[in-house]
């Protein structure tokens, strides 16, 4: 992959790359059945219910497709509800922009099915209790700085997947900035009206990291003159 | 030894470099690691491998043991028996001989660390030091605690509380503290013995030397013999899958020589196999690690069908090594494994002849499902990442929120 130099709008403000690092905390909660996860989550902590919807990402980052979150897993592989563990699986969470709405509507998904199918009660087999874990995130600046399209595809070649989640879903969802990074920057700083509607666009819940970067790569590259994709 | 870039080739630059900038943020802190013992034992192997690679990372660590004597150590056996959950006496001197010691180490030694790192039940009442220093104690469990002995744990419970955090290696060791509590899990070292790359050659030579021919498909579960393993439900699974396909079972483990119970159930084994060519029951010697290796390379199907389980990481040693793995969901293995992800998790003798049938059957499926299994190893069992948790838990006792800006 080569590039001929074109002309670039420099940013007024260059990009800085970050990466998070995570810590696992448990919080000594766990659940046998239905009624006790859903009373638990109502009183955990966002970070909490950030880390059962998003450590099946972190920890699976290569693998394809993604599989669902912590409590579709349980309930559809311990509990053994596979109606209810789809519905769960199948909550987009692109849709939620703060940790509080997604976790009502997990709530509520689960309360809907325990009205509605209230002899389902099932106990999980000794063993097989949903433990309520929390991550703890650390955030921390890369030496990677992008003043214009090229430089920021270049960073996007080297950065680390951490960092890559960090912009695209740590920023949206846990720091409730209602957009990703990437978007905000080259349309605020680039004018990249068009670039930054695609980035959005894009579903990171369905796409391995390495797949996530391979998509940036690509939208980005058809915005740089001579940029062979 | 091995350097922290040795591991670059592996993980990649980017996780070194992110290593190497939380380690930066450390730079002034001194970190003081005790336990009971600097050679022999899980603990010493992985503070041997961790303690050097910090220091490379630039993070003044260091290593410091308690002294006891002959009774000290006995005692701190019985505690290690009861925390497993296995009925054992302990008597009103015992824990004298155990608090008179604590003392002794307290009078003695120097405690020079910002962050003191105690490992285990043993060292455990050294805390009662804490309150005359301003460092940062944490206790590190590395034991199955899945079902303590009540009084034991009431007694441990009395020192751990007086910590500012603990460690568990899996979440079913937790249990309810008034202080933080992080979960840790172990990890594999890729570049040691047991979990380097090997030449067909080597592998050869190892299977040759063990006198196994490599004319059929190989199932393997290596663990000590000790009931929990469940080698007679290996057994009798392989025969249920006998029927269909042509296959050969080895059941390898080591380390029982010194252990009575570990005798009996391999001898029980040996006759369970009975006079059948195709099981291979092999009592391996300390210090067979390439051996290990080498018999986990060639198998085409790896099992791990314990009762009970701490980790559990011999899964996470198959599945580097990129083989499909039928495993009990018992322990720490659902974290290792994902059913049918990153390789099958069974509960019944049945069941796992089905996945092994099923396995031999569809090598595609069996080869999708041990890469994946490797891809979440690299991802997530690595010495590297244990590293990284080590660090960030460092870090973590200066802060209280849940998102840290470094």
């Amino acid at each position: 992959m080569h590039k001929k130099t074109g002309h670039l709008v420099k940013a007024k403000e260059p990009f800085r790359f970050y990466t998070r690092l995570n810590l696992i905390e448990l919080t000594g909660k766990k659940a046998n059945n239905l009624r006790e996860l859903v009373e638990i989550m109502k009183e955990v902590p966002g970070s909490v219910i950030y880390h059962h919807t998003h450590h099946y990402l972190q920890q699976h980052l290569y693998l394809s497709p993604e599989p669902p979150n912590d409590f579709a897993y349980w309930v559809t592989y311990i509990l053994r509800d596979e109606e209810l563990g789809e519905e769960i699986a199948s909550i987009d969470l692109c849709e939620f922009s703060t940790i509080r709405s997604l976790r009502e509507k997990i709530i509520e998904t689960i309360e809907q099915h325990l009205a509605q199918n209230p002899e389902l009660l099932r106990t999980a087999p000794p063993g097989g209790e949903f433990h309520f874990f929390k991550t703890i995130t650390f955030i921390l600046p890369t030496p990677y700085v992008a003043s214009d399209l090229s430089e920021f595809l270049e960073a996007i070649k080297k950065i680390s997947i951490h960092s890559i989640y960090f912009h695209m879903f740590e920023a949206k969802l846990r720091l409730e900035k209602g957009e990703n990074d990437f978007s905000r920057w080259v349309e605020d700083m680039l004018g990249e009206k068009e670039l930054a509607r695609d980035i959005a666009r894009l579903d990171p819940y369905t796409f391995t990291m390495e797949g996530l970067r391979a998509a940036l790569f690509r939208l980005i590259a058809k915005r740089i003159p001579g940029e062979i994709i | 030894m091995s350097r922290i870039s040795d591991y670059e080739s592996i993980v990649g630059a980017d996780v070194i470099n992110e290593l190497r900038m939380v380690a930066r943020k450390l730079k002034n802190k001194v970190i003081q690691n005790i336990n009971s013992t600097s050679v022999g034992g899980g603990v010493a192997e992985i503070l041997g491998r961790m303690v050097p690679l910090l220091q490379d990372l630039g993070v003044d660590t260091r290593w410091d043991v308690v002294k006891g004597g002959e009774k000290y150590f006995q005692v701190t056996k019985k505690f290690h028996n009861a925390l497993h959950g296995r009925k054992t006496e302990i008597t009103r001197e015992d824990y004298d001989i155990f608090l008179e010691t604590t003392k002794t180490n307290i009078e003695q030694m120097e405690f020079y660390g910002d962050i003191i790192l105690i490992h285990d039940p043993q060292p455990v009442a050294l805390v009662e030091k804490r309150k005359f220093l301003k460092s940062r104690w944490v206790w590190r469990c590395h034991i199955d605690f899945t079902y303590p002995d009540p009084e034991i744990w009431e007694f441990l419970k009395s020192f751990v509380e007086q910590y500012d955090a603990s460690v568990f290696s899996a979440p079913a060791f937790a249990r309810p503290l008034p202080i933080r509590q992080f979960l840790i899990s172990p990890s594999i070292d890729p570049l040691s013995d047991k979990n380097r790359d090997l030449s067909e050659e080597e592998i050869n030579n190892v299977l040759d030397k063990l006198q196994i021919n490599r004319d059929k498909p190989i199932i393997t579960q290596i663990s000590r013999f000790d009931y929990l393993k469940d080698p007679f439900g290996v057994i009798e699974a392989f025969r249920l899958v006998k029927k269909y396909v042509d296959c050969r079972l080895i059941l390898a483990g080591g380390g029982a020589i010194d252990d009575p119970e570990g005798q009996k159930v391999f001898q029980e084994v040996v006759e369970k196999a009975g006079n059948d060519p195709d099981i291979l029951v092999l009592l391996l010697p300390p210090a067979s690690d390439l051996e290990i290796n080498a018999l986990q390379r060639a198998s085409s199907v790896i099992l791990q069908k314990s009762l009970r389980e701490g980790f559990g990481l011999t899964v996470a040693e198959a599945l580097w090594k990129a083989k499909p793995v039928v495993a009990s969901a018992v322990g720490g293995i659902p974290l290792q494994i994902t059913h049918k992800y990153s390789g099958l998790l069974s509960h019944t003798v049945q069941g796992t002849a089905y996945w092994i049938r099923q396995l031999l059957h569809s090598p595609e499926y069996a080869t999708r499902l041990g890469e994946n299994g490797k891809a979440h190893i690299k991802q997530n069992f690595l010495l590297t990442r244990h590293l990284r948790e080590y660090l960030l838990l460092f870090l973590s006792l200066e802060e209280k929120e849940d998102i840290i800006y470094l």
